[in-house]
């Protein structure tokens, strides 16, 4: 049997992230993949490394993470497209123009730099947007990238340190101490590292991860430039509302000279089909603040499934009934922004080492404590 | 703007103009789509104006007597919902509520990349033909042909009619499959004729069998190529080179309709119904097989839809042309020497420019997509995904909405939407 | 570019790159450009030269912008009076 200090399920971002980290530890890894590196939901996503000030927990973990994506940009190859365009977060109306201050504010007290932009200053920032709009906050050091090259760097940079990439095997079962592939191997691990995404749940049905579906569209290269990544504040009452499905703009900039658009989230749906009905929403929304939008032209529309959790933020750490396995999984719409920072937490702990930031919000043992003294009753 | 129609057709060659005739001759209400501006396919392509084919002139008069409509410029760019495609015909955006499709797409030719195939005046073998017909004057100008089966010939014969100087026709199949494939004609009378005109219009041209480009070369454009012919290497200045192996149905948006696709072909029953209800598809969608399969599969689709009887002969024929679609696609498969053509530099999607040396460690073309670019670019991996499939067997992935790249205008439903379709606010 | 003995047919001129050409009536944009030089439609992401391939649609090889939409086909489009074709190499 292949014995290896830690088996990691999932070899998305967040999975080769930690490959990566690991790896640079010393430990003997490998990454278990059902399909191809960073093929799954790594690949449906917009690729926004972006300072989330939902709640504190948000906040200081996207915080971090985009700083240690900065710090990473210099060795990322070209093809990761990492492109440091900064976010404008844009105001409709008075209201959200007021709420942008306080924003500032959270913003600047973990670090980040923010800045507001009037009416005038947005029009001269992005012509392109509609001239209804009364302000922006800028986040100048927020980035975008290409998430499967990004994994897929990661994976090469463990693999290049004595890792072994498994893609194309599906996993079949985790068991203490080993994880068994559908084709009947088993590899042995000092730790399991379950971070599968939506598939999660599959391998580990206590987990509370639910799909939320997420149409995209992407135009051809000619498409007029915008120079920063643009998304309307009542994104985070579209991101985190609970009730139905929702749109709300957001666009960026790909250094292809394309523009990726998005967004529409809608809980619990499943399947990769496009919906025409949500898609018309969401572009609907987006030319209220791109004008010229329904010139552009369509390459693709495609769909990704983000794995959520009840309180938005990602399971990371011990399981707390199985001691042998370990979750990074859960991020919903965070997981490339939260690659670097999620990687860094769960090695952190599986090391037995302090953080920069706190890891307890984001602790599994919110969720599946509960079950704790219910199963110990049992057994007893 | 909106349409609506008891049976909508997307495509104008032989099999959607004989699926359009049946259908208006019993009375429905129908409508043509092509991307062309005038009907008649690829095959037909400009028959309309010149009527030098008789067949095509007869069915092209049927056509225009039927009392079906046609939309020139039409290309349909996403199907949100059953009973509904939307199109864009120039700089507008149009909604067709149908009862009934007939898919008649047609099928474009397989392209396989080799060093130089991306230089100005390097196209296609039917690329060529095409350019020729539609007014690129070709007198006096030296052309190389490499490719496969019949439609080498007939581009032969299209590019010496206009005075070009055809140096070469190049048949990549060996001696003894190219004059089995010859011999099979003799067994179909429709077909020798066909062979046989083609055969007097090329009178004094080379033609070699086991014979195909090795590489194009040139600054700006096409200068020359180095050929393989029967084993022997030889260098000959050209001004166009026509190149591709075969024909691939365009399969995309029945693909995108969902239509169940076997073998390269879309499945249909005896009344060329796909598996998804009330969607036909006929003609090359159905495996290479020419004119013939085309109308006589158009005809059956066009009476299906009208409900109308199948006659005893059209049966007969249907079962006649099956038989030569088989021997076609075992004559116009590539040879294994196609598949090396391309040095690491060749570049294999022409869109995102991504040469093969890219691929070096994608094992599917999710990965070629994800990690090389390959296909992500205009012709949506049109081109390269055939070729890329002849190289390493990679099969192709899900088609998804826009079926053509679209202004993003057309993927929304019309300002005023049919009756049917709920709006959200 | 009309071949001898071909049917008398009405001409129509159009510009290329700023220069007039007249074709017979129900020529193609993309046969028309090798009047204008070359065959060229477009150039590629490294500024080589690209010009048509498959005549019908599919390669999107002989995009070229067209009385100043971009990206119109050239093999599917018509030379029609005063059209102006502008091509991107």
């Amino acid at each position: 049997m292949n014995t290896f200090d830690c088996v990691i399920v999932g070899g998305g971002i967040v999975g080769a992230a930690l490959a990566d980290v690991l790896s640079a530890e010393g430990l003997s890894i490998a990454l278990v993949e059902a399909c191809s590196i960073g093929s799954g939901t790594t690949a449906c996503g917009m690729g926004h490394l972006v300072a989330m000030d939902d709640n504190a927990a948000e906040l200081a973990l996207t915080a971090w993470s985009v700083a240690l994506w900065r710090e990473l940009r210099d060795e990322l190859p070209l093809a990761v497209e990492y492109d440091a365009c900064g976010t404008l977060w844009l105001a409709t109306d008075s209201e959200e123009r007021a709420a942008i201050d306080a924003k500032v504010a959270s913003y600047r007290g973990v670090g980040v730099r923010a800045e507001v932009l009037d009416a005038a200053a947005l029009r001269e920032a992005e012509p392109a947007l509609s001239p209804g709009l009364v302000g922006a906050l800028r986040v100048p050091d927020d980035a975008v990238l290409y998430p499967p090259r990004a994994a897929l760097h990661f994976a090469r940079r463990a693999r290049d340190r004595g890792a072994r990439l498994m893609p194309g095997c599906p996993v079949h079962a985790l068991r203490p101490g080993s994880v068994v592939l559908e084709n009947g191997e088993a590899l042995a691990a000092g730790h399991i590292v379950l971070a599968a995404g939506v598939a999660s749940p599959r391998l580990c049905p206590e987990l509370p991860i639910s799909p939320r579906k997420g149409h995209l569209l992407i135009t051809h290269r000619g498409a007029p430039v915008v120079h920063h990544q643009l998304v309307e504040l009542g994104y985070l009452k579209s991101a985190h509302g609970s009730g139905g499905a929702s749109v709300a703009f957001n666009a960026q900039p790909r250094v292809t000279g394309q523009l990726l658009l998005g967004s529409s989230r809608q809980p619990g749906a499943d399947g990769s089909h496009v919906e025409p009905a949500i898609l018309e929403r969401m572009l609907k929304r987006a030319a209220d603040f791109l004008p010229g939008l329904d010139g552009l032209r369509a390459l693709r529309v495609w769909t990704g499934l983000r794995p959520a959790t009840p309180d938005g933020l990602p399971l990371l750490g011990p399981h707390p009934e199985k001691p042998w396995l370990w979750l990074a999984c859960g991020h919903e719409g965070l997981g490339i922004t939260t690659a670097t920072g999620s990687a860094r937490l769960v090695a952190d702990q599986l090391l037995g080492r302090s953080s920069a930031i706190d890891s307890r919000p984001y602790a599994p043992a919110r969720f599946l404590a509960s079950m704790t003294p219910l199963s110990e009753a049992h057994h007893a | 703007m909106r349409e609506a129609c008891d049976l909508v057709i997307v495509g104008a060659g032989p099999g959607g103009l004989a699926a359009a005739c049946r259908a208006a001759e019993a009375g429905l209400d129908v409508l043509v789509l092509d991307q062309q501006p005038e009907p008649g396919g690829q095959v037909w392509r400009g028959e309309a104006r010149k009527g030098t084919n008789r067949l095509a002139r007869r069915w092209l008069s049927r056509f225009a007597a039927s009392g079906a409509r046609f939309r020139p410029g039409a290309r349909v760019v996403a199907a949100p919902e059953p009973g509904l495609l939307l199109v864009e015909e120039g700089p507008s955006s149009l909604a067709v509520r149908y009862g009934r499709l007939v898919l008649a797409t047609g099928a474009r030719e397989r392209f396989l990349p080799f060093p130089g195939w991306t230089l100005p005046g390097v196209l296609g073998v039917s690329g060529l033909q095409v350019l020729v017909k539609d007014g690129l004057s070709i007198r006096g100008r030296r052309v190389v042909l490499a490719g496969t089966g019949p439609l080498l010939l007939a581009a032969a014969a299209t590019l010496h009619a206009h005075g070009g100087e055809v140096l070469l026709i190049a048949e990549q199949a060996p001696a003894a499959r190219h004059w089995g494939f010859a011999l099979q004609l003799w067994r179909y009378p429709g077909k020798l004729l066909q062979g046989a005109v083609l055969s007097a219009g090329l009178v004094g041209v080379r033609t070699a069998t086991e014979a195909w480009v090795l590489e194009a070369r040139g600054e700006h454009r096409l200068e020359s190529v180095r050929m393989s012919v029967s084993g022997r290497e030889e260098q000959l200045a050209c001004d166009y080179l026509g190149a591709a192996w075969g024909l691939v149905p365009n399969l995309e948006l029945a693909r995108l309709l969902g239509c169940e696709v076997s073998g390269g072909a879309v499945v249909v029953d005896e009344r060329m119904e796909t598996r998804v209800p009330r969607v036909h598809a006929v003609g090359e969608l159905l495996g290479i097989g020419g004119v013939d399969q085309a109308l006589i599969s158009g005809e059956l689709a066009g009476l299906a839809a009208a409900e109308q009887p199948v006659p005893d002969s059209l049966e007969k024929s249907w079962r006649r042309v099956r038989a030569f679609a088989g021997a076609l696609a075992l004559h116009d498969a590539p040879r294994p020497e196609l598949r090396r053509l391309a040095t690491p530099e060749t570049l294999l999607c022409r869109c995102e420019d991504v040469p093969l040396s890219a691929l070096e460690d994608c094992t599917n073309l999710r990965e070629a997509r994800l990690y090389a670019r390959l296909g992500m670019g205009s012709c949506q991996g049109r081109t390269c995904g055939a070729a890329a499939e002849t190289l390493f067997g990679w099969a192709a992935e899900s088609v998804r909405p826009p079926g053509l790249p679209a202004r993003i205008g057309s993927l929304r439903p019309p300002a005023e939407p049919p009756p049917t379709l709920k709006r959200e606010s | 570019m009309r071949e001898p003995g071909a049917k008398a047919a009405t001409s129509v001129t159009l510009r290329i790159n700023g220069r007039a050409l007249t074709v017979p009536a129900g020529t193609s944009v993309a046969a028309a450009l090798a009047l204008a030089g070359d065959l060229v439609s477009r150039s590629d992401l490294a500024g080589r030269p690209r010009g048509p391939l498959c005549g019908m649609g599919v390669c999107f090889e002989c995009r070229a912008t067209v009385d100043g939409v971009p990206e119109v086909l050239t093999c599917l489009t018509p030379c029609r009076e005063d059209l102006e074709v502008v091509t991107d190499a």
